[in-house]
């Protein structure tokens, strides 16, 4: 018998290994990037990073047919024929940037709002928000209003944290969790890592998710909730609690404002606002003396319920009285609302039953003593081990915010938010309930040739801190902070292309998008997004939205829509910085960040965008980017900015290795070698926090004094969980008549249906304002786990594994509508029509079709070649969603979005679901193909 | 060579938890990544950005729907699926030059590239699916456990398991020595009930599969529902104030 | 099974050239005399024309023909193997018997046993590329009895079919052959039908739930790729049963025709081409069912719920 053949146990099929960021999805773990002769030949996990620990997903593992993609562009282009045909030459930088420089400052110095700067999955927010504050436009936002801003916003208005990337389950300790809603999530490694553990150690998994595919497939229990519902169900759980005083009192009375007194006096200026004293401080009930008493200075002797008069005849009832009161109320009970949200009472009863058990008869106990703010010390740190989580589906409804809202009152009844086995804040959060950051841009905040005087972006907390002018009228072109979406925190970049073409509330001259496809899947209602990029006014000729500059790194369906391009580099080419300043990475043990380093040498005349952007801002003479000699200021590019800017002094976009020696973190003078000091330690930084500072964050005192000497907040006061939410009620007054600043008549009453101060449900607007006969159905999207949006769907890997979508459909409904496997069928909503084929399944909702989001492209695109059959068979629901809702009564057209928040509400779509009388083996709409532009090298 | 050995020295393989798998593909774009400049390399594609784009993957991820009709439930169940590295593969005998082999030390089953024919009837012989022919190299491709990595004394010593392990999120897959009663991953089969895949055909495979663990969506004892009144909107409140006040909230 | 019609040419083709092989070396083996000399030689070349081009159009389908020689070494377990050393074994006997059967080389006393030799070998391969597709378990229609049988009866039949038309050709009358042929070609027929039988009958008791473990339940929800692998373009050929009838009913019709035609292509050589022609026709479709009939173990993890 022959020996077996000799193999080489040690190969090394590699010359070298460098660190980086990746950036195949918004989840940002560290890798570790293996070369050889130079080029790269394989990327893994690095171990040693704080997200990721070593693992990596579908996504992250297909990086290099990212990187080496066909579909790279390779030198900045300029239109020469009609916008959208396809028709580029390829020009040289000096001259795209020139011109870039002579487009930008004819608007800067004449109206600076008339440049629209929106970016899509920017990763550097930090810079890109602080160049628009410098060139002195509002308009400015990137992606969050059509993704997360009702997460951010309904936490950072309730508890001063978040889900998505401001906070995580406490995988370690949590013996039941609860996920809310569909898609794929900004923290995607942690969340399966995090999962796995659970299942280790078997704690208990729910999923509430109207399809049960990825991690609810694996759940130990799936509700199958109607979209748009959670708030329902969330209610009559709140309901079930508080009707058998299943709630944390302790933690209520002392850390939140349940206490606190709202002054009860219907139809004036100030009812439901706090009553407080002279020092400002909010009133509280002193119970054992029946007096009222400053909630600085009474606190375990506070009435928790009830209604109260003051001796100057005042009447007041506690926040927690106001919550238990519509709680309590039989409207909320599991019986009532089991219809509507199509859970049955009886499985709402006993999830009911297990959160309590959880919360309190399984309570964890961590042999740690800490100290409040109060400065009583704890022998232990109890905790409460019940967390929760939400995705998408709950955020991209027109509820969304309120039904956020509703989630956090439930963590905050069972006392878990920061408690060991509850949801953790991550640095720098907490932080004060609602960060204190205004928004400009108001009427007299914006002037040519200067820059604003604060951020584009900020938490408003009375109308008067609204962009709008004397008459009501918005000033952003995306109309966030109008009375349209007074708490768009994230603005509202899927309105800005319509408002631009309808030139309301002003046209614009131009519009500057970063790795944004705003022509396609990033667009509700695509077919007219098409036609407003192209659209021309009929008496100058020229385009409505006269000039439009991109930067992409690829040929996505939006680069046909624009002048001017700018080709950016891929991930692996690149200096960025993951910030504090901006969407953290920070676990929940400590505040960490992260760097990307170019890995390999861009082998195309490309640029990174961020070099770029502080290039034009240096040539447009901003501040903050020129020095005073009207040279650049970053002349490095990023990496310089990176390491030197300061946003105030002894804070800059990285937190390690700051002072000239490295050795300071958090506060410190710019270190030149702080780039290598990130790329010895593996491109992140990552402090972990002492034992005592790990939970209770936002009424630990160590934790607070720590923080605030790291530069995280301002000052180390109590994050007091805010139950009932005073910003929303004085807004509500407003809509009721109160006060100066006047919401128009048609807007008062969604305004005071949405700006409740107790969490509160209202039925999707979609979903209210057509037919629902008509219209039956509820049609959603998931982001598939291995791709994320159309940057990764061209994956020469990933199209393999997903190279179209079909519309899933519940067997009993199909078969109902005489619906097979494989047919094809029509979809359509009160806006548009598509055909998709479908498959059947049993995990989903019956009342509910879906797909895979974002993998049908334009014919053309993408590199890919006539035939492709994501454009073929794959298909968007895009098309049938409108960015605007039907007309109400006074003709006004309110964009499809929350009304709090401005996010958009991909979800409440509702659609009619019939067999296909037209099948002719391809999806539609199908639209002329692009003409391919020429791909790189 | 492709007489089989008696015995291994030891049986290396997986132990795929579908309890914990959410489909995220990692194991498969890093299988296919590793293998691309490894073992397996190149390992390219046909009609990459056309319209028919396929090529060999080594490990694949399947989603089933299972049905439960006793109680009208279903599940979702992500199903990786590799070469499982038979003890008695028919893949390796039916070979006619060598090419495929089992290797004595370690149980792994491999296709020597640099022999192989490419003549395809391994592929036929294997009951799971797990050889897949290269076009543009004119071999059969298969999992080698990342035979190259796992031994590789160029990688750190924790490295030294299969790219699909490393890479898995969840970690729903396990690597060891399923011929050692007391491994790890012995264990837990042991522990989990962990099956192996067409066992009656008798090639008797090595890696195995854990399944998915039972629903937990019914009552546990006195977990039906919490007590509450049948009152008025006034008397719960009253209920809750009392039950706030006499510090049994949440005390039970 | 994807019919790949290299594999289809080269079982038929090469079939029948051993066929006709084992015929001609079964006549020298009884007579133990030279044939005519022209009707010997081009009698030997065809079968090994057919032969060498059918084993040369297995190799094309190889990934790597060079290395064809390396398949001659695993014949302690490989039927293939076995196959390659069986096809080249034959050769040299072959060769001789061809020399001195047709008296091209004089030594009419090695003729029968020559003859013997080559006609073993002849069915010895045969019975080896039945053995190849016999002994594979992941096919349950071809994991049967009755799988070589019909490979040497076939082989038999296809080549008493040449060589009736090669007698006609050359005119000559052999009055056994027309009635072995027959009776081959009958015999196919009813082996084929039994082997139909057979495997429509054998239960398809393996199923989805057990491959996968996941019980009665499981269907298969989404595929691993949207678009087909190698394995699924290899191993998942489904034929429909209606075609597969209307196919059957094809392949028995012409060999009873073949077979009628046997017997009276004694009488009448015309319908001696006929015989050829309608029996190769028969073992091409009946080849070309025998992959697209043999539903791989496989597909239980693509969707299929029984194999």
């Amino acid at each position: 018998m022959a020996t077996e053949p000799a193999l080489a146990r040690s190969p090394k099929t590699w010359d070298e290994t460098k660190t980086t960021t990746c950036y195949m999805c918004a989840c940002r773990c560290g890798i570790k990037v293996y070369l050889k002769d130079g080029s790269i030949t394989y990327i893994e996990g690095n171990r040693d990073h704080p997200v990721n620990k070593g693992v990596i997903c579908g996504k992250g593992a297909a990086g290099i047919k990212q990187h080496t993609s066909p579909s790279r562009l390779s030198k900045p282009l300029l239109r020469v024929g009609e916008r959208g045909a396809g028709e580029f030459k390829e020009i040289e930088w000096d001259e795209a940037l020139s011109l870039a420089t002579q487009w930008l400052g004819d608007v800067r110095k004449t109206d600076p709002k008339k440049l629209a700067f929106f970016t899509g999955r920017d990763q550097s927010q930090g810079l890109t928000g602080w160049w628009a504050t410098q060139f002195g436009t509002p308009n400015y936002a990137a992606h969050g209003g059509f993704c997360s801003v009702n997460m951010a916003a309904a936490g950072l208005y309730t508890f001063g944290g978040a889900f998505w990337e401001f906070g995580e389950p406490d995988w370690e300790h949590a013996k039941y969790f609860m996920l809310f809603g569909v898609a794929e999530d900004h923290g995607s490694n942690p969340i399966k890592a995090g999962i796995g553990k659970l299942k280790k150690r078997g704690a208990k998994f729910v999923s509430i998710n109207p399809i049960k595919t990825g991690y609810s497939a694996i759940a130990d229990e799936w509700v199958g909730i109607r979209p748009g519902t959670d708030g329902l169900f969330v209610g009559a759980l709140i309901h079930e609690l508080l009707a058998a005083g299943e709630i944390d009192a302790p933690s209520l009375r002392d850390f939140t404002n349940s206490a606190w007194l709202v002054r009860d006096n219907p139809g004036a200026a100030d009812h439901g606002l706090f009553l407080r004293g002279d020092d400002g401080q909010p009133l509280v009930w002193n119970g054992s003396k029946n007096a009222p008493a400053s909630s600085a200075d009474v606190i375990e002797g506070r009435s928790l319920m009830g209604r109260y008069s003051l001796p100057d005849g005042t009447k007041a009832a506690t926040s927690l009285h106001l919550i238990a009161e519509r709680y309590l109320d039989q409207s909320w009970s599991p019986e009532a609302v089991e219809a509507r949200c199509g859970v049955p009472a009886k499985t709402i009863k006993r999830i009911a039953a297990e959160l309590a058990h959880h919360a309190f008869r399984e309570k964890v106990e961590l042999d740690v003593p800490w100290t409040d703010h109060y400065g009583r010390t704890h022998k232990k740190m109890i905790g409460r081990p019940v967390a929760m989580h939400a995705m998408r589906g709950i955020s991209a409804h027109a509820n969304g915010f309120q039904t956020c809202r509703a989630i956090h009152l439930l963590q905050i009844l069972l006392g878990t938010i920061d408690a060991p086995g509850g949801f953790r804040y991550k640095a720098p959060y907490p932080r004060p309930i609602p960060p204190a950051i205004k928004p400009t841009g108001k009427p007299g905040q914006v002037f040519p040739n200067e820059p604003l005087p604060g951020p584009p972006l900020g938490f408003v907390t009375s109308p008067d801190d609204l962009l709008i002018d004397a008459e009501g009228r918005p000033q952003r072109i995306d109309k966030a902070y109008s009375w349209d979406a007074p708490i768009a925190a994230h603005g509202m970049m899927h309105m800005v292309i319509t408002n631009a073409a309808k030139r309301d509330p002003y046209g614009i001259d131009v519009l500057f998008m970063y790795m944004a496809n705003m022509s396609w899947n990033s667009a509700m209602n695509v077919p007219d997004t098409m036609k407003y990029l192209t659209m021309k006014d009929e008496t100058t000729g020229d385009y409505v939205i006269p000039k439009i500059i991109y930067s992409d790194a690829y040929a996505s369906e939006m680069v046909h829509y624009a002048d001017l391009i700018l080709p950016d580099t891929t991930y692996l080419e690149r200096w960025d910085c993951i910030s504090l300043l901006d969407r953290p990475i920070s676990e929940a043990d400590g505040p960490a960040d992260s760097i990307r380093q170019p890995v390999v040498e861009p082998d195309r005349d490309v640029r990174p965008f961020q070099t770029v952007l502080l290039d034009l801002g240096a040539r447009l003479h901003l501040p903050g980017m020129t020095t005073a000699d009207c040279k650049p200021r970053y002349p490095g590019g990023y990496q310089d900015y990176i390491v030197n800017h300061e946003r105030t002094p002894g804070i800059g976009p990285l937190a390690g290795y700051r002072g000239v020696d490295g050795t300071l973190s958090g506060k410190g003078a710019p270190n030149p070698e702080q780039l290598k000091r990130y790329i010895e330690n593996g491109c992140h930084f990552f402090h972990e926090l002492a034992p005592d500072q790990k939970y209770f964050k936002h009424v630990n005192k160590n934790y607070l004094e720590w923080a605030t000497g790291f530069g995280l907040i301002g000052a180390p006061s109590a994050v007091i969980h805010q139950l009932y939410c005073e910003p929303l009620q004085k807004f509500k007054l407003a809509a009721e008549g109160h006060g100066p600043i006047q919401p128009p008549e048609s807007h008062r009453k969604r305004l005071i249906e949405a700006f409740d101060p107790v969490p509160h449900w209202y039925p999707p607007f979609e979903g209210e304002m057509i037919n629902e006969d008509e219209f039956p159905m509820h049609a959603v999207t998931q982001r598939p786990m291995a791709m994320y949006h159309a940057w990764g769907s061209q994956n020469q890997w990933l199209r393999q594994i997903l190279g179209r979508n079909w519309l899933y459909i519940a067997h009993q409904k199909a078969t109902s509508l005489g619906i097979k496997d494989g047919d094809w069928v029509t979809l359509t909503s009160h806006h548009g029509q598509i055909r998709a084929q479908a498959k059947l399944m049993n995990g989903v909702n019956p009342d509910t079709v879906w797909t895979w989001n974002a993998i049908g492209k334009r014919s053309g695109t993408w590199g890919l070649e006539k035939g492709a059959p994501e454009s073929k068979q794959g298909f968007l629901l895009n098309h049938l969603i409108s960015e605007l809702l039907p007309e109400r009564e006074g003709g006004y057209r309110f964009s499809n979005s929350d009304p709090v928040t401005g996010q958009a509400a991909w979800y409440d779509l509702r659609v009619r679901l019939e067999k296909a009388t037209d099948a002719n083996g391809m999806s539609a709409p199908q639209f002329p193909d692009l003409k391919p532009l020429r791909a790189a090298r | 060579m492709t007489m089989l050995p008696a015995t291994t020295e030891k049986k290396l393989g997986l132990v795929i938890d579908l309890d914990t798998c959410v489909g995220c593909q990692a194991c498969a774009t890093s299988c296919k990544e590793w293998n691309a400049q490894g073992y397996s390399a190149p390992l390219e594609d046909e009609d990459p950005r056309g319209k028919d784009p396929h090529g060999p993957w080594l490990n694949r991820i399947h989603g089933y729907e299972v049905l439960d009709k006793t109680r009208d439930d279903s599940r979702i169940v992500h199903f990786p699926r590799s070469c499982l590295h038979c003890e008695t593969p028919a893949c390796v005998t039916v070979c006619p030059t060598g090419a495929s082999y089992k290797r004595s030390e370690d149980g792994i089953v491999l296709v020597n590239p640099d022999t192989c024919i490419g003549c395809k009837l391994c592929s036929w012989a294997c009951p799971y699916g797990a050889r897949e022919y290269d076009v543009k190299e004119g071999v059969m491709r298969k999992c080698t456990l990342c035979v190259d990595r796992i031994y590789n004394e160029n990688l750190v010593e924790e490295d030294r398991v299969p790219a699909c392990v490393r890479a898995c999120p969840t970690s729903a897959r396990h690597y060891g020595d399923l011929g050692d009663p007391n491994s790890a991953v012995s264990l837990l089969v042991k522990e989990r009930g962990g099956f192996d895949l067409l066992p009656e055909m008798g090639y008797k495979p090595t890696n195995k599969y854990l399944p998915p663990r039972k629903r937990r969506d019914q009552p546990e004892e006195g977990r039906e529902a919490l007590p509450k009144s049948d009152g008025s909107l006034m008397d719960r409140l009253f209920a809750l104030a009392e039950s706030l006040l006499s510090g049994q909230a949440g005390a039970r | 099974m994807n019919p790949a019609y290299s594999v289809i040419f080269f079982t038929t083709a090469s079939g029948a050239g051993y066929g006709l092989l084992a015929l001609l070396g079964l006549i020298g083996a009884l007579t133990g005399s030279p044939l005519p000399m022209l009707f010997a030689f081009v009698a030997i070349v065809i079968a090994l024309v057919l032969i060498t081009a059918g084993l040369l159009s297995s190799t094309f389908h190889l990934g790597h023909p060079e290395r064809a020689w390396r398949a001659l070494s695993q014949w302690r377990t490989s039927w293939l193997s076995r196959e390659g050393v069986a096809a080249i074994l034959t050769y040299p006997p072959a060769l001789l018997f061809g020399l001195v059967v047709s008296g091209l080389y004089d030594m009419p006393q090695a003729i029968a046993p020559l003859g013997l030799i080559t006609a073993l070998m002849a069915m010895i391969t045969v019975f080896t590329t039945g053995k190849i597709y016999a002994t594979l378990t992941t096919i349950r229609a071809w994991n049967q009895p009755l799988t070589v049988p019909v490979y040497l009866i076939f082989a038999l039949a296809t080549g008493a079919s040449l060589a009736l038309a090669l007698l006609a050709l050359f005119d000559y009358r052999v009055g056994v052959l027309s009635p072995f042929a027959m009776i081959a070609l009958l015999l196919a027929a009813l082996m084929k039908a039994i082997y139909w039988r057979g495997i429509d009958r054998a239960p398809r008791d393996r199923t989805m739930a057990a491959a996968t473990g996941l019980g009665d339940g499981v269907r298969q929800w989404e595929t691993p790729h949207t678009t087909k692998n190698f394995v699924q373009r290899e191993m998942g050929f489904v034929v429909a049963r209606r075609h597969a009838e209307k196919l059957r009913r094809i392949v028995l019709a012409l060999l009873i025709i073949a077979a009628l035609a046997a017997l009276g292509a004694d009488a009448m050589p015309i319908f001696a081409p006929l015989v050829a022609l309608t029996s190769l026709l028969a073992a091409w479709a009946e080849r070309w069912l025998f992959f697209a009939e043999g539903e791989h173990v496989v597909t239980l993890f693509y969707g299929n719920p029984r194999a």
